[in-house]
């Protein structure tokens, strides 16, 4: 087998971390809905592991405490999120570490540049780490020259089809082994490649090995970083985790503010949640710890760079309903179990985060008033199973719920006169004045058996209206009765006086 | 038991026999039966679609409609839900507190019909006969928001005549959610197709459900596609006796 390629050369496609308009989820799901390829790749996997999941977690009895404390420590870290950040500043400040603050995307981006030109790098080797999908670093730095290599198979496979991300975890979930054979065959240059996945792993890994070796900056995320210690922590599957965290001699972990977890001990709950949530398994792989530099050691990077991100984070923590959207610590177990998910994959959320927990915190981070992240608290049925299994019980369909009324207040305020005549604001307005008064809704009653008329056929009504006529593409519709139920209730007090029943109320 | 029955716009203007069967089947069962004629709607609509403003005066419309009464029966999950788990939402939101206090009250006393007939009053077998092959679905805000569990079922269990069947994947959403059915209609017909498949799959004659909303979204697409199936609530099933 020989690699004759070396040079990732496609760019993702924009999204909505990205500058510019996306399209809707919506219009983005008319796509991937149709792709019965896509549809058969991702029903399989999701289900499967599903299924595998809800194995291991019957395994502990003590689940739902665990759950709990996973919730409550995450809720209680928020609350004193100031706190524990300095803590962490301090702990890997004495651990020969260095802490750099960014604001957003842009200066963390630039302080992670910064620190690479400093080393005259053009080769970076990462591992996975969304953080640097959401501030859109591979970019940044290729405009600085600075190649990005990522180095965990599924990200790899990602950046050489020039592709985004479609699970938080499993980011070419939507691939299967012939595409993937295809890939490296056509990308890498190998020739007799079987889709054995062992020899598509041996290809990944012919290609990356030199990269390990040769590159001077290593570039991670973290899962969690304890604020007594400073101790990083990345959790993952293949161990070039562990290569890219400990071969180049400078690493630079990229972390949201909210990814610090008070204590050591903390990691009995997390350890204990992560992994069954993510891949159902007992335990993962590979957990790598890290504290500061080497310092002389010769143990680890002689030179550790930590970058706290916010990019909105704040903004989240400030809102009381949507901050539980922090407590995330990213298994992907929402989108495993999202029936939407499922079906539409996650390039339809046009966004770093998809599924449930993307749907939530895509929109928060971003802000609110853009019609491609506003449409996402909106892809979702409110069917409830993301709650159910979330590790540290964030409320999806509560906060999706909550979003949905910003979003529509967003317009209703904001909007001048285009929101207030946009044509669902203005049905809304008028049931909401039907239903608050019963002279008003009983005259809608009627009104809607008789102006039915023409829709109706054979007791059955085939295609609606306008922005109803979503409907009945594939449902048939049943017409509105004659009698109303109340029609009927007023009609039997009268011929039966047995039945003990009443209609008071009635006025 | 005096109970109030909330019948729900959505039951009440399409789908009255589920009323009808309600009222029935809870007389046969010795409750006494009140209808208040001010009730409307619980505001379900407005508030997950986001029009979250406008459902307030709904929820006080409800407090006032509802209030007095010790018990309030609804044959709808999902209203109930909103009832039980999202008006303490919307009284945070009018911040209003005595409203809060009122709508937590209140939440203690509204039942889903199942819960009602199982959980409240431990009946399980309430007398019905229906010799149909059935299969029932269990809607989401029943299952997980409600948590009514087996209740619908141990009820099925027990009326004779029944060939009840299990759904397969029963526990996933049929794809309805409200205006989601609408303005995500493609991906909701994608979560349909599905479900579908799976009644279809039981060879049952009838699916069932505790929530017309959902059983209009599948049995709107199991006739347009002349499946030969057709969809009827719960109440309706356990109304049902051998004289009629
Ligand atoms: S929201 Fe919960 S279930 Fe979803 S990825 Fe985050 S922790 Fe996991």
């Amino acid at each position: 087998m020989t690699i004759i390629r070396h040079q990732p050369e496609k760019q993702a496609p924009p999204d909505a971390f990205s500058k510019g308009r996306t399209p809707t989820f919506e219009e983005s799901a008319k796509e991937s809905l149709a792709n019965s390829q896509l549809r058969r790749n991702l029903g399989k996997a999701t289900q499967t592991i599903r299924r595998k999941r809800a194995v291991a977690v019957a395994e502990m009895p003590d689940w739902e405490e665990l759950r709990e404390a996973g919730r409550a420590l995450k809720s209680r870290t928020l609350r004193h999120l100031d706190d524990y950040l300095v803590q962490l500043e301090e702990s890997v400040t004495r651990a020969g570490g260095q802490v750099h603050w960014a604001r957003d995307a842009e200066e963390a981006n630039r302080i992670i540049g910064g620190i690479a030109k400093s080393h005259d790098a053009k080769e970076v080797v990462k591992v996975k780490s969304i953080a640097t999908d959401e501030t859109k670093l591979n970019e940044y730095l290729e405009g600085e020259g600075i190649a990005a290599y990522e180095t965990d198979l599924a990200e790899l496979i990602i950046q050489l089809a020039g592709e985004t991300s479609s699970h938080i975890l499993v980011p070419a979930i939507h691939k299967n082994r012939s595409e993937i054979r295809e890939l490296f065959m056509r990308e890498l240059g190998v020739e007799d490649l079987s889709d054995e996945p062992p020899d598509l792993a041996n290809a990944a890994r012919l290609y990356l090995r030199k990269k390990f070796l040769s590159a001077k900056v290593g570039i991670s995320g973290a899962n969690f970083a304890v604020a007594e210690t400073g101790t990083v922590c990345v959790v993952e599957s293949e161990g070039n985790g562990r290569m890219c965290t400990t071969l180049p001699p400078v690493l630079v972990t990229l972390m949201g503010i909210e990814k610090v977890i008070p204590a050591w001990q903390d990691y009995e709950v997390f350890m204990q949640l992560l992994p069954r949530s993510s891949t159902a398994e007992r335990m993962n792989p590979y957990t790598s710890f890290w504290t500061g530099s080497s310092q002389g050691s010769g143990d680890g990077p002689e030179e550790f760079h930590l970058v706290l991100l916010d990019n909105g984070r704040t903004d989240v923590l400030a809102d009381e309903i949507g901050r539980q959207s922090l407590n995330c610590i990213r298994c992907s177990a929402c989108l495993n179990v999202c029936p939407v998910y499922e079906r539409t994959g996650g390039h339809a959320y046009n966004s770093v985060y998809p599924g449930p927990i993307g749907a939530i915190l895509t929109p928060q981070l971003v802000g609110i008033g853009q019609s491609g992240p506003d449409s996402l608290p909106y892809a979702s049925s409110l069917c409830g199973a993301c709650y159910e299994v979330c590790p540290v019980k964030i409320n999806i369909p509560q906060v999706l719920i909550h979003l949905r009324g910003k979003i529509v207040r967003h317009k209703q305020d904001e909007g001048g006169l285009m929101g207030k005549l946009d044509p669902e604001n203005v049905a809304m307005q008028a049931m909401g004045r039907i239903f608050s008064n019963r002279k008003l809704y009983e005259g809608a009653q009627k009104a809607a058996h008789i102006g039915q008329w023409p829709l109706a056929k054979n007791g059955t009504i085939h295609r609606l209206p306008g922005k109803l006529a979503g409907w009945t593409e594939a449902r048939d519709l049943k017409p509105v009765p004659e009698q109303t139920f109340r029609d009927w209730w007023k009609t039997r007090g009268k011929g039966s006086p047995s039945n003990g029943s009443s209609g008071d109320g009635a006025s | 038991m005096r109970v109030a029955l909330f019948i729900t716009c959505f039951n009440d203007t399409l789908f009255p026999e589920t009323g009808r069967a309600t009222v029935e089947l809870l007389e046969r069962l010795g409750h006494e039966v009140a209808f208040p004629q001010e009730q409307t709607c619980c505001g379900q609509m407005h508030f997950n679609t986001g029009y979250q403003r406008e459902a307030i005066p709904l929820v006080r419309r409800f407090v006032e409609v509802f209030g007095d009464y010790d018990a309030v029966v609804a044959p709808s999950g999902s209203c109930v839900g909103m009832v039980r788990e999202l008006y303490p939402m919307a009284a945070e939101l009018a911040n209003d507190k005595k409203l809060l206090y009122e709508v937590e009250e209140l939440g203690d006393k509204v039942f889903e019909l199942s819960e009602f007939l199982v959980n409240k009053t431990g009946v399980t077998d309430v007398g019905a006969y229906y010799p149909h092959r059935v299969t029932y679905h269990p809607t989401c805000h029943s299952l997980r928001m409600l948590k009514v569990g087996d209740a619908p079922l141990e009820l099925l269990r027990n009326v004779r005549g029944i060939d009840l069947v299990e759904l397969p994947e029963a526990k996933e959403c049929c794809g309805f959610g409200g205006t989601f059915a609408v303005k995500n209609a493609d991906t909701s017909v994608a979560m349909l197709g599905d479900k579908l498949r799976h009644v279809l799959d039981t060879e049952a004659e009838i699916c069932t459900a505790g929530d017309n909303s959902c059983l209009m979204h599948i049995g709107g697409g199991l006739k347009r596609q002349r499946a030969g199936v057709r969809t009827v609530h719960l109440a309706e099933i356990l109304a049902s006796t051998e004289e009629r």
